[in-house]
């Protein structure tokens, strides 16, 4: 097979691309510039996106002796993700930047313009599996649950998932770090990344601020809808968060507050206890599905963040999306995430959470 | 068997440099030194730049070795300025060209943003070459011109520049010029004698990495950039590598005694080139000037491919055994569109379509048909890639362009 292997400069993709060359196959290094300005060093373990994980990426390609090339995707990126992250943002909604990333570039401008080169498949280091199926592969959960990524890539479609491989799935981390360690790569030790790549600083309120501007507006009890205190922005909270309220004087009874619902044209962030957070279904719209569309009902589980837990629920699915109906009421469900779907470790489609009608 | 079509970017070592490095490696001593050691090392030196010195028509002492181009072009740049302001801090004016390599683009806009040089950027035309009327007009007042630089020949479209006129333009003022030789140097016939300080470097003809010279004129008002042990005329302290400038020594004085049959021959060679490329790719676009060795580098070929991106091309051909280049600078690799295609008028697109192919001594036929063999599927392949909507900016613009 001719391969493209996505090196981001960490020491996953650079273990992927490493056990694609030890199968035989012909395997190409390409390193994904996302950033126009891009900073030249990591600081910390955040972003992914910085000349120096460039050369990172570079160094292990050259250790492989393997082709090595930088694709400039920064406009595509800037558009299909960052621009979608601030929007999404600004509509009141928590969107998950990675998978866009997965859905609208890594594997599909670069698959597609890979696929145009002639290369057969895009191998990346994400922690999934692919497992052969009667309509093609089947996405699964990685053998190490702790690392699994399947849920950022439960946006993939038949033929998408078609031109990927994800040789780390059977694997741990500790196992991934110590094949590293013996092919002499400089990254086998080199910090995980986190948090959103755009924001190296790991500061999204900040950055939120800098794109939409303060909108300041009040903090209103659930219940009584009295006023509790005052916010910059909206667009800063998530529901089910409890942090940087700053609300002063603690709830009557002594209860964590918590958001509960942001409503972005009126300014106003609810609080309520931690009970108000629950819900019993949630909608979601744009399914994506990873082979057949589901239609009509199904069990399943559901995932709902993306180091959430898998919860047991029932499904009803149609051309516009499907409805989870959860065995046990979940907390903190926030409009613009992910629900992944799941039958037993296979991933059958996601869809994006939209507010509860009612 | 590959096919090296990227000379611009280095030149495989010669036969002749090798020797003479192997020579001077296993010799103990430093050229500074006054025991017999270090003569013996101090002769090699001074043998080679001798030699240097004659092959260009300069005297010995007009040779600053330096370790490479870039840092003879900083010199050169950072130097005169420093020297010429001293003299009269009124000389706040530094004449640049535009489409100048990053060794000297990037000090002159260092001296804009820290040391207060009011920049005049050197317009070019369509084909790359600067204006030697726009040079003297900006020399209106010569008082107020701290120095002019002008490279003899681009590094990536190879457009030669009328340096002999703009060297008159020069002298008439009494400015300095300083002049970036590096690609001119062993490729065409460079008179090192026009400009009042050239760059050169040793790896673009055969020689080794890591070492050049800047040839200045005695007169030339070069202030130190490195202070130390006070060698090289004590503008460029350091102990000197006497292998390196001996392998230095030897590349170039086989290249201008191989240069007269060489040009024309690399000339007609790149000349199939382009005449293949044209055959196989219609709609190709040759950038830079057509003609003779005042016009062109002889070994060079730059050309746009519509729908393509050089990228692509770049590696579609090294995938199939031949390096070529794209010609652009890159930060961390991620291609830039090139501020000289840029300077010249040519479309941001198009100047991302683009690909550097350049001969050097070791070019032979071969070289030019496994190019050309390559090319159809590299071709076929490239505008299926060109066709995806990597960058949604650049393909509206395309859309709206036509």
């Amino acid at each position: 097979m001719r391969v493209l292997a996505a090196m981001s400069g960490g020491v996953d993709s650079a273990v992927a691309a490493a056990r694609m060359v030890a199968g035989g196959h012909d395997v190409t290094g390409v390193h994904l510039a996302l950033s126009r300005n891009p900073a030249s060093y990591r600081s910390g373990a955040r972003g992914c996106c910085t000349i120096e994980d460039s050369r990172d990426a570079w160094r292990a390609a050259d250790r492989l002796g393997i082709p090595f090339y930088v694709w400039d995707l920064s406009e595509a990126f800037a558009a299909e993700v960052v621009d979608d992250f601030v929007a999404e943002y600004a509509a009141g909604r928590t969107p998950n930047p990675c998978l866009r990333c997965n859905e609208r570039i890594k594997f599909a401008a670069v698959l597609e313009r890979g696929r145009a080169l002639g290369f057969d498949v895009v191998a990346t280091g994400h922690y999934a599996r692919l497992l052969p199926g009667p309509d093609g592969p089947q996405l699964h959960r990685a053998a190490d649950h702790a690392k699994d990524q399947s849920y950022v890539l439960g946006v993939l479609d038949a033929e998408q998932l078609a031109g990927c491989a994800f040789p780390l799935g059977d694997s741990t981390k500790a196992q991934v770090r110590a094949e590293a360690a013996e092919l002499g790569l400089a990254v086998a030790a080199k910090p995980d990344s986190h948090d959103v790549c755009f924001i190296p600083s790991g500061d999204t309120a900040g950055f939120l601020r800098e794109h939409l501007g303060e909108a300041p507006g009040e903090v209103v009890d659930a219940h009584s809808g009295a006023v509790l205190g005052r916010h910059d922005g909206a667009h800063a909270f998530t529901v089910g968060q409890r942090r940087g309220l700053a609300l002063g004087q603690p709830a009557p009874d002594g209860a964590r507050r918590y958001v509960v619902d942001v409503d972005i044209t009126a300014r106003r962030v609810a609080v309520g206890p931690a009970a108000m957070l629950e819900v019993g279904s949630i909608r979601a719209t744009r399914p994506r599905w990873c082979g057949p569309p589901l239609l009509g009902e199904a069990r399943v589980g559901v995932q709902l963040r993306a180091h959430g837990e898998e919860l047991p629920a029932l499904v009803r699915a149609d051309a516009a999306g499907f409805e989870v109906i959860l065995d046990r009421p979940a907390r903190g469900v926030a409009p613009g995430q992910a629900a992944v779907l799941y039958e037993g470790s296979r991933v059958v489609g996601s869809g994006t959470i939209v507010r509860d009608p009612g | 068997m590959r096919a090296y079509l990227d000379h611009a970017a280095t030149t495989p070592l010669l036969a002749c440099a090798r020797e003479a490095m192997l020579d001077a490696l296993d010799t103990t001593g430093n050229a500074s030194s006054l025991h017999t050691a270090g003569r013996v090392a101090r002769r090699r030196l001074e043998e080679a730049r001798e030699s240097i010195a004659a092959d260009l028509g300069v005297t010995p002492s007009e040779v600053v070795l330096t370790a490479g181009g870039t840092e003879a072009d900083n010199l050169a740049v950072k130097g005169l300025w420093w020297g010429r302001t001293a003299e009269r801090p009124q000389r706040r004016r530094v004449l640049a060209s535009r489409v100048e390599h990053h060794a000297v683009l990037d000090p002159v806009h260092w001296l804009g943003e820290h040391e207060g040089a009011e920049v005049v950027w050197l317009d070019v035309d369509a084909l790359g070459r600067v204006d030697a009327e726009q040079v003297a007009a900006e020399l209106a007042r010569p008082g107020e011109v701290a120095l002019v630089t002008v490279m003899w020949a681009n590094n990536e479209v190879g457009t030669v520049q009328p340096i002999e006129a703009i060297a008159a333009a020069c002298a008439q003022a009494d400015v300095p010029l300083h002049v970036d030789g590096v690609q001119a140097l062993g490729s065409i016939p460079v008179d090192a004698g026009l400009p009042t300080t050239l760059a050169v470097s040793a790896h673009k003809l055969g020689g080794p990495m890591g070492v050049g010279a800047l040839l200045a004129r005695r007169s030339a008002p070069l202030a130190a950039l490195t202070h130390g042990g006070g060698q090289e005329r004590q503008v460029r302290s350091g102990t000197a590598d006497v292998p390196g400038i001996a392998g230095f020594a030897a590349a170039l004085h086989e290249t201008l005694v191989d240069l007269p049959e060489r040009s024309p021959r690399l000339a007609s060679l790149r000349d199939e080139l382009l005449g293949g490329i044209a055959a196989l790719a219609p709609d190709a676009i040759v950038n830079g000037a057509l003609g003779g060795l005042d016009a062109r580098l002889p070994g060079n070929a730059h050309v746009s491919f519509p729908g393509c991106e050089g990228d692509a091309l770049l590696m579609l051909l090294d995938a199939a055994g031949v390096d070529v280049s794209t010609g652009s600078a890159c930060t961390a690799g991620v291609p830039e569109p090139s501020h000289v295609l840029l300077a010249m008028g040519i479309d941001p697109i198009l100047a991302r379509s683009s690909l550097r192919m350049t001969l050097g001594h070791s070019s032979t036929r071969a070289d030019v048909d496994a190019l050309l063999g390559a090319l159809p599927e590299v071709l076929e392949r490239a505008r299926r890639a060109g066709q995806v909507r990597v960058s949604p900016r650049l393909a509206a613009a395309v859309r709206d362009g036509g």
